[in-house]
C-alpha cells in the first residue's frame, strides 16, 4: 500500500508546487469571482429581490447569495483547467510519465484529480478570506462544514474536466469545449438565480437547471457554508462524480489508446 | 536464459490503417539493440505497447519476463523509458523532478535521497540539484531523464528517439552515454532511432519499415560490405538522405 500513498503525495505535491509556480494563474483564478461579487453583484442588487429562502433565515444581499455559486464557479474552472492541463500533458510527454508508473491507471488519475481539488480548494478559501474582508461573511462553522462540500464539487467537476479531456484529441479543440461547458454549466445553475426566480421566466429553464449536476454542488456549497447538509445535493452530486468518473476511466483505457501516437 | 524485451505477432491498426504488422523480436540481456526505421515506421506507436500506454489484442510483449498483458505492473516496474519529447517539468528544480518519478515507483524518504544523489553525481550535476530545470541545455536535459529512469534501478532501459532536437556533439555523448550504460550496467535497452550514425556495428539491429521487420541481427552482418546508412536506404526505399 505504501507505494499508493507515495504517488499520491507526490502528484499532489507536484499540482501544488505547478500551481505556486504559476501565479498568474492564482489571481485570475481570484478575480474572475471577485469580478463577479464586486461589480456584478453590486448592480445587480437593485434589480433583483430574493424571498427568504433556505438555508437563509433572513433576507439576505445579492452578494451573500452568490458567494457559494462563485465558490463552483472557481471549482468549475479549476477542473476545466486542470484537464486543460492533462490535455497539453498528454501532447508534451509528462502525462506518459505519469501513466507507465507501475500503478493500476485509476489510482493514478485519481491522484491527478484529488491534486487538482486541492489546488482549487486552496483557491476557494482564499475567496472567502477575501469576500470576508468585504463584509460578506458566513457562520464561523460554515468554513469548516464546507470543506467537504468543496472536496466532494471539486472531484465531480475535475472527473468531468478528466472525461472531457480523455475525449479531445487536440489542444486546438480545447476553447469550444470549454464554451460549451463552462458558460452553459454556470448560467444554467443556481449560482447567479435561484430556481423559483428562474421559473418566474421559464419552467423548462428551471427544469434545465434542476438537472444540471453544477446546481447540486453549487447548493450543496451553499448549504454547507450555513453548516447544514442538504442530502439530495449531497446524493446528486455524488452521482454525476460517479458517472464523470466512470466515463474518465473508459476513456483513458489503454484498450481505448487515448494516448496512441501515429509514428 | 529469458530475453530482456521478448515481442511476438505484435500488430496494431488505427481504425482501418495497419501501422504494426506481426512484429516479433527478441533482444537478449545486457545488449544494446536499435530500432531503426525512417519516420511514420511505426516505431513510436511499438514505443506506446511496449510501455503499455495502450494495447493491442493481438501479440504478446514480454519486458524482463514479464507478460505485459498479464503482469503489467511487474512489467513497468522493470523497466525505465525516456520519451521523444521532454518530460521534465521545466519550472521544478531537477532534485524535484528525480523525487517526484522516484515517488511514481514507490521510493521516498532515504532511499530515493541516496539514489537520487547518485544519480546526480553520475551526470555531474549534484551543484545544481536545486536549480531549475528549465536551466539546463538540451543534452543535460537528455541525461538527466536518462539518469531518472534509472532511479528505480531497472533491467529494461527504452528510448524512443532520444536525440531528436540536439546538436552532433550532444547526439553523439548521449548514445556514448547509454552504450556504456549498456556494457557496465547489463542494462537491455532498446533505442529507437531514424539515424544510422548512432548504431554502433556490435549492436544488434532491428529494422522496422512500414509497419514490419525487415531485418533483425547484429548491425555488421546486416549491412555487409555496405555502409549502414546505403543498406538502411536500399532497405527502405528512401531517396532522400535520412542518415
Amino acid at each position: 500500500m505504501s507505494g499508493y500513498w507515495t504517488a499520491l503525495r507526490a502528484i499532489v505535491l507536484r499540482e501544488a508546487l505547478r500551481f505556486v509556480h504559476q501565479r498568474e494563474r492564482f489571481l485570475a483564478a481570484l478575480v474572475r469571482p471577485l469580478v463577479w461579487l464586486l461589480v456584478f453583484a453590486a448592480g445587480f442588487r437593485a434589480a433583483l429581490g430574493l424571498s427568504i429562502i433556505p438555508p437563509y433565515q433572513t433576507y439576505i444581499t445579492y452578494e451573500t447569495y452568490i458567494v457559494p455559486g462563485l465558490c463552483g464557479m472557481i471549482l468549475l474552472f479549476n477542473g476545466m483547467q486542470s484537464s486543460l492541463s492533462l490535455v497539453y500533458d498528454r501532447e508534451t510527454g509528462s502525462m506518459r510519465l505519469l501513466l507507465t508508473a507501475p500503478l493500476p491507471r485509476s489510482w493514478l488519475l485519481f491522484c491527478k484529480l484529488l491534486g487538482a481539488t486541492l489546488v482549487g480548494i486552496l483557491q476557494v478559501y482564499a475567496f472567502l478570506a477575501i469576500s470576508w474582508a468585504f463584509d460578506i461573511t458566513m457562520p464561523p462553522a460554515g468554513y469548516v462544514a464546507v470543506l467537504p462540500a468543496l472536496l466532494i464539487a471539486g472531484l465531480m467537476l475535475g472527473a468531468l474536466g478528466l472525461a472531457l479531456s480523455s475525449l479531445i484529441k487536440q489542444l486546438e479543440n480545447f476553447a469550444g469545449v470549454m464554451n460549451f461547458v463552462i458558460f452553459p454549466m454556470f448560467f444554467l445553475s443556481t449560482a447567479l438565480y435561484p430556481l423559483w426566480k428562474m421559473a418566474e421566466s421559464s419552467t423548462l429553464l428551471r427544469d434545465i437547471c434542476a438537472a444540471n449536476p453544477f446546481t447540486h454542488a453549487v447548493e450543496l456549497i451553499r448549504f454547507a457554508l450555513y453548516a447544514e447538509a442538504n442530502l439530495p445535493a449531497l446524493g446528486w452530486t455524488g452521482l454525476a462524480f460517479a458517472a464523470f468518473w466512470g466515463l474518465a476511466l473508459w476513456g483513458y483505457d489503454p484498450a481505448r489508446g487515448l494516448v496512441r501516437r501515429k509514428g | 536464459m529469458r530475453a530482456g524485451i521478448a515481442t511476438e505477432g505484435v500488430s496494431f491498426r488505427y481504425g482501418r490503417k495497419e501501422v504494426l504488422n506481426d512484429v516479433g523480436f527478441s533482444v537478449e540481456r545486457g545488449r544494446f539493440a536499435a530500432l531503426l526505421g525512417p519516420n511514420g515506421a511505426g516505431k513510436s506507436t511499438l514505443f506506446g505497447l511496449l510501455t503499455r500506454l495502450f494495447t493491442t489484442p493481438e501479440g504478446r510483449i514480454e519486458i524482463a519476463g514479464q507478460d505485459m498483458r498479464k503482469t503489467p505492473r511487474a512489467a513497468l516496474a522493470r523497466m525505465g523509458v525516456v520519451f521523444q519529447s521532454t518530460t521534465l517539468d521545466l519550472d521544478l528544480t531537477i532534485r524535484q523532478n528525480l523525487r517526484y518519478f522516484a515517488a511514481l515507483h514507490g521510493l521516498s524518504g532515504r532511499a530515493a535521497e541516496a539514489r537520487i544523489d547518485a544519480a546526480l553525481e553520475r551526470l555531474a550535476i549534484a551543484d545544481r540539484a536545486g536549480e531549475r530545470a528549465r536551466g539546463l541545455n538540451g543534452g543535460h536535459r537528455r541525461r538527466t531523464e536518462i539518469a531518472r529512469a534509472l532511479i528505480h534501478d531497472p533491467e529494461v532501459l527504452l528510448l524512443d528517439e532520444p536525440t531528436v532536437g540536439l546538436d552532433a556533439a550532444a547526439r553523439a555523448g548521449i548514445t556514448d552515454h547509454v552504450h556504456r550504460l549498456c556494457a557496465d550496467e547489463g542494462l537491455t535497452v532498446l533505442w529507437a532511432t531514424h539515424l544510422t550514425d548512432e548504431v554502433a556495428d556490435t549492436d544488434r539491429l532491428i529494422v522496422l519499415h512500414e509497419g514490419r521487420i525487415h531485418a533483425d541481427g547484429e548491425a555488421r552482418e546486416i549491412r555487409g560490405a555496405q555502409d549502414l546508412r546505403t543498406c538502411f536506404l536500399k532497405m527502405t526505399g528512401a531517396d532522400e538522405a535520412s542518415a
